[in-house]
């Protein structure tokens, strides 16, 4: 479209009827290919994992140990284990941990990352000890460090909501309180050079209130960055997950989640290739199509593409 | 260097004259051998650190007076005949042990080994600011006196019916005193250079050592038997995970011997088909065994959690732990962790053969329904939930190890097998390093043991069992006053076994000491204090082209790496 | 500028000092313990000796204060005296010692620098070179089959942790294909071609597992940032200028693009240092990240404090650097 026609057409709309921004970001997403399959199979897998067990009833800690080792079959779709577990049910039961996990943690370090980052870039008085505040929990050994808070609270906290939600609550905050330094770093990088802009100088010049330039000028300018940390975060806390599992730090051992049956299956790789092939691949396609709806997203509010 | 070594060999030769009699070629011509370690050693010195990898590396280069051979049988290594009391070496009132250096063993800086060094290494490992890892090999020892420069007397404060504590074994080798002399006490930890390169009499010396990632060897050249070793240098790499070490063995062949593979069996078995090497294995001492808490480890009882004040409120029945051991399918959790490395066993202590107890094998049998009968007699009914509950105690136990896979593997088949006669179970597992650490402010030590069942695997060093099956008396119970140390992890407490304990310690024939222990051995069975599954034995890989390996769990798998050779 | 610069070096020294209290402290509380990897034969009396020929039954302060005092002053003063010859005292200080070895720590790290910077450090030249490019071409072709499959390739080696490349790694290429060797060897020197050639093929599988990692993470924040930049007025202006499409690309919106990129690569260069510690175990390249995980493990708390504490300072230099060089690459940005 050229600019023209894409004046006429706007000034067509506007006849049209007032249009809300939500509406504009809506319309914009769904015509974005990429995000509208991403976001397909994203439902996909999730819809998977919450009603999948109703229809694949087998326990998936249940071990039969004859049907040990298999490859795929009817009876186990994706194989079994080396102590007879069924992979799909082992999958589909991982899935709502991992999605869970990988989901809450990744929303925690974004939510901690751009508040750290935006505070810090934009108010210079701020700068100086939030960013040591970042180098600190970036130089933190992280494994004393979870023992140190496992030893801490675990206990409280099993007590408190029971094994298995006190475990998630403090692995979800494990991880997302060790995982938002880059991305305070990188949006910091970004608001320096953004408050320098024409833009947000002439916002500054006419009075607007810095949490009004923040939210209006800033915040849409450095969704590209926020949306890669997300994506990249969505995968970085799954596997986080499986090492802290790994480590004795995670869920109880009979509790599969996606890393921890990658990890455990990576030696059977070549006995049972289905025991490392189906972990891999959700776990892949889950993080592609969380990659798809950010592109989507970041695209559809974008104000120099949304409307061309 | 290799011409040289040929030169040695052959001029030993022609002094020794029949060193070609095993049919071996001379010193050093079987080029390079590759050891690899997947833990790997962090120094060369065993009294500083008594890990099993630093053990088996220092005894390349170190050596005992008397060490195991792969049947447990005590072998003379720098001496001529074991002592005993038949050929006067032990004395009467079995107080004092002689022994007497053989001619002609030569450190390998070529100064002979003195009866001066043995006491040296008595003294270095008693000082009381040195920290070593050994002492205990030297309980009871009073005095050790050099009587002329090759006979060591060793004294014992009391009546020793095993006197072979020390410089016997991997666990105690003789240091030189002329290296070490300024490394005693508190220096001990300083001399870096020592530690990482001790000079000893073993077949090898060493030329590099890089801590926790590789070290280098090579012969000896005063080594006492002139045709040995076969190889010139030993490359010794460790680091990484058991998978993959045995892959580079089996797999790869880029190593010749590989060390400890706990990987579970299948993956093994197929890394074996590709020709490359084979897997060997040993049984010893070590038993997979759960504990039972006798003491109730709630943690509403504060700081008198898991305290003898407390019993637990159901496994001192015996009804409940004898089911719960006859619930358990032993054949398959060795089917699944272990395969040719491990079989059932019903006792704490399996081996060597005249300790090991047969009234137990009831357990052998796997059993659910007289599992669940018991349970029914004794009261504890099947609740809605398909919990057994008596009194309002419902039978509900938190089970907790290390982490391991293969751990986690038998964690999840035990807690099926359980959960089919109406026990509860709720797994934890603990990374190592804090499970058997013994940090006081951690409440997740297998010491405190502040759960119902935990497991985890232990052995004892040489073939006598007196100090082993001295862990279950009442004075071992882990508690706050003993701040938590301890080795009696069930907390049993029977004046007739402590009795058993004090009887062992003096008798003196085997036969009697023997029948005390298998007795010892029942009574934990019986009471229900441990629930043995599976002897374990050691799991190594060798090449197709290495020969001489005799697997053996009593002392280091490299106890005669000496005679290895490489396959034309 | 440089005013700026030498009064974040003067704040570095108390956010240091803040760091490496904070450290010990996380450290000492944990409930790991170096005897914890002895074997079970060995009594607890024998361990409580241990522990207490380590230092360990001493207050923590006066532990605290002991490392302060070996890391800075008699380590700087031993590396003096080992590149001077010259003679501080009777050279007979206490320096810091690793309990599992015994020796010390400082020797231990420089023993272990050279496979970590060849691996390692090689691993980032390579993602950096490799992330870049794809990076912008996709970008300025966004949407293209470029864009797609680099996206495509990038996340999946995102999504798939490296414990699991790297086996796939060994199977396939030192199993079946026996072109590179499994296992690392840190003895090996280079002394001529054919051991060059060799140094290559072992360095090729770790590298190569830790550079697609870092350069998928690179290069989508490389493509995010050059889309931003594309859109913006100056590359309309740059372009009616005149200038041809190579210059507006790689001179204009290149350089304005790199902020989040040099973060990124800023936060990565202290990690080089830090080792990578699953890689390193996979290959065995027992560098610096496989001393650090075997000192967590043995609980050697001299060990794990002085890595990390070396750690801290080069993160807090290289995020100095990454401010300098936002000024540079953006000359609005100012800091007084």
């Amino acid at each position: 479209m050229s600019d023209q026609t894409r004046i006429v057409a706007e000034a067509v709309v506007e006849e049209d009827a007032p249009r809300s921004l939500g509406r504009d970001v809506w319309d914009q997403f769904t015509r974005h290919k990429g995000a509208m399959a991403g976001t397909a199979v994203f439902l996909f897998i999730v819809l998977a994992v919450i009603f999948g067990p109703l229809i694949h009833t087998i326990d998936p800690t249940y071990s039969d140990f004859r049907a040990r080792n298999q490859g795929m079959s009817w009876a186990h779709p994706m194989g079994t284990d080396n102590l007879g577990k069924d992979m799909l049910a082992q999958v589909l039961q991982g899935g709502r941990t991992s999605l869970l996990v990988g989901v809450v943690a990744m929303a925690i370090a974004m939510f901690f990352g751009t508040l750290v980052g935006v505070l810090a870039g934009y108010f210079r008085r701020l700068d100086g000890p939030l960013m040591r505040l970042t180098d600190l929990f970036l130089a933190l050994p992280i494994l004393p460090l979870l023992l140190v808070i496992i030893m801490l609270f675990r206990d409280t906290l099993r007590s408190t909501f029971g094994p298995e939600t006190g475990i998630f609550l403090l692995i979800v905050f494990i991880i997302g309180i060790t995982s938002w330094m880059q991305t305070a770093r990188i949006v910091r990088g970004d608001v320096l050079a953004l408050k320098e802009r024409e833009f947000v100088l002439a916002a500054k010049s006419i009075g607007t209130p810095a949490y009004r330039i923040i939210l209006r000028h800033i915040m849409p300018n450095i969704l590209s960055p926020i949306m890669v940390s997300a994506t990249l975060g969505i995968a970085t806390a799954i596997i986080t997950e499986s090492a802290l599992s790994f480590l004795g730090l995670g869920f109880p051992s009979d509790f599969p989640t996606w890393g921890r049956l990658l990890y455990d299956g990576a030696n059977f790789m070549t006995i049972t290739p289905s025991r490392v092939f189906w972990p891999g691949l959700v776990l892949s396609l889950t993080v592609l199509s969380v990659n798809y709806i950010g592109d989507g997203l970041r695209d559809a509010l974008d104000p120099h593409i949304r409307g061309r | 260097m290799t011409r040289i070594g040929l030169l040695m060999g052959a001029t030993a030769l022609v002094a020794a004259g029949a060193a070609y009699a095993d049919g071996h070629s001379e010193r050093g011509s079987d080029g390079q051998l590759n050891i690899i370690y997947w833990q790997a050693p962090s120094l060369l010195n065993p009294y500083l650190s008594g890990g099993t990898k630093e053990l088996e590396a220092a005894s390349l280069v170190l050596e005992p007076l008397a060490r195991y051979d792969e049947t447990g049988t005590m072998v003379p290594w720098l001496v001529d005949e074991i002592p005993t009391v038949a050929n006067g070496g032990v004395s009467e009132d079995l107080t004092q042990i002689t022994w007497t250096i053989s001619e002609g063993i030569m450190w390998s800086d070529g100064t002979p080994l003195t009866a001066a060094d043995a006491v040296f290494t008595w003294q270095y490992c008693t000082d009381p600011a040195g920290g070593c890892a050994q002492l205990s090999n030297y309980n009871g020892v009073s005095n050790v006196e050099a009587v002329d420069d090759s006979t060591i007397r060793i004294t014992f404060d009391e009546p020793k019916p095993f006197p072979y504590g020390p410089f016997v074994g991997a666990q105690s080798p003789i240091l030189q005193q002329a290296q070490f002399a300024d490394c005693t006490g508190e220096a001990a930890p300083t001399c870096t250079e020592e530690n990482f390169a001790p000079i000893g009499t073993g077949p090898f010396i060493v030329t590099d050592f890089k801590a926790n990632d590789v070290a280098t060897f090579e012969a000896n050249e005063n080594y006492r038997v002139a045709s040995q070793p076969a190889f010139a240098t030993v490359n010794f790499k460790g680091g990484g995970d058991a998978a993959s070490a045995a892959r580079s063995v089996l797999e790869t062949g880029e190593f010749d011997y590989a060390w400890n593979l706990q990987v579970e069996p299948e993956i093994l078995t197929q890394m074996e088909a590709a020709g490359q090497g084979e897997v060997v294995s040993a049984f010893g001492t070590s038993v997979e065994r759960l504990m039972v808490n006798f003491t109730n480890p709630s943690a509403d009882l504060g700081d008198e959690r898991g305290t003898v004040a407390h019993p637990h409120p159901f496994l001192t029945d015996t009804a409940v732990t004898r089911a719960l051991s006859l619930a358990i399918e032993r054949n398959i959790l060795v089917e699944a962790g272990y395969g040719a490395a491990g079989r059932p066993t019903c006792n704490v202590l399996p081996a060597p053969e005249v300790y090991a107890s047969t009234n137990n094998d009831w357990c052998l049998e796997y059993n659910p329904d007289e599992a669940n009968r018991l349970l029914d007699e004794a009261g504890w009914e099947m609740g809605d939930d398909g919990v057994r509950v008596k009194d309002g105690v419902r039978l509900s136990v938190l089970y907790q190890t290390s982490t391991n896979s293969v751990r986690q593997g038998t964690q999840a088949l035990i807690k099926q097998m359980w959960e089919a006669i109406g026990v509860e179970t709720e797994l934890r597992n603990i990374d190592g390093s804090v499970f058997f650490g013994g940090d006081q402010s951690s409440p997740d030590t297998f010491q405190k043991f502040f759960a119902d069942i935990e497991m985890y695997t232990n052995n004892f060093d040489g073939t006598d069992p007196e100090a082993y099956m001295g862990n279950w008396a009442c004075s071992e119970i882990p508690s706050p006053d003993n701040l938590w140390l301890g080795n009696n992890m069930p907390r049993f407490c029977s004046e007739e076994y402590d009795a058993m304990v004090v009887e062992m310690s003096q008798t003196a024939a085997l036969e009697d000491r023997a029948a005390l222990a298998i007795a010892m051995n029942d009574m934990l069975m019986d009471a229900g204090a441990i629930i043995p599954l599976i002897h374990r034995g050691g799991v190594s890989a060798r090449a197709a082209s290495l020969e001489g390996v005799k697997m053996n769990e009593w002392d280091s798998e490299l106890w005669n790496i000496a005679e290895w050779s490489r396959a034309e | 500028m440089f005013a700026f610069t030498i009064r974040r070096l003067l704040i570095s020294i108390p956010t240091l000092l803040a760091i490496s209290f904070i450290v010990f402290a996380i450290l000492d509380l944990a409930p790991s313990d170096p005897t914890g990897n002895l074997p079970l034969t060995i009594p607890p009396e024998v361990r409580q000796q241990i522990r207490d020929s380590l230092g360990l039954d001493e207050p923590f302060p006066v532990r605290y204060a002991l490392w302060l005092k070996q890391f800075f002053i008699n380590e700087p003063l031993n590396l003096i005296e080992g590149w001077t010859g010259w003679q501080f005292g009777d050279g007979d200080r206490l320096r810091v010692t690793s309990w599992a070895t015994r020796s010390p720590v400082v020797d231990l790290i420089i023993e272990r620098l050279p496979q970590t910077l060849w691996v390692v450090g090689m691993s980032q030249v390579v993602a950096v070179i490799i992330a870049v490019p794809i990076g912008v071409i996709s970008a300025y072709k966004q949407y293209s089959w470029f864009d797609q499959i680099g996206t495509f390739v990038s996340m999946v080696g995102f999504s798939i942790p490296t414990f699991f490349t790297g086996l796939v790694f060994i199977v396939f290429f030192s199993v079946q294909l026996q072109w590179f060797p499994s296992i690392y060897d840190t003895n090996h020197e280079v002394t001529d071609w054919d051991s060059f050639v060799f140094q290559i093929k072992q360095m090729i599988m770790p590298t190569m597992v830790l550079a697609l990692a870092t350069a998928a993470q690179l290069s989508r924040y490389m493509r995010a940032s050059m889309l931003d930049n594309l859109q913006q007025d100056y590359v309309r202006t740059a372009r009616s200028k005149g200038l041809t499409e190579r210059v507006v690309v790689t001179i204009h919106v290149l350089r304005n693009s790199m902020i989040p990129v040099v973060t990124v690569i800023a936060l990565n260069i202290p990690t080089i240092f830090g080792g990578a510690i699953i890689t390193e175990q996979i290959f065995r390249v027992n560098g610096i990240g496989q001393l650090l995980i075997i000192g967590i493990q043995g609980a050697d708390i001299p060990l794990v404090q002085t890595l990390t504490f070396i750690f801290a300072v080069l993160i807090v230099l290289f995020n100095l650097i990454a401010d300098v060089l936002y000024g540079i690459l953006d000359p609005r940005i100012r800091y007084e």
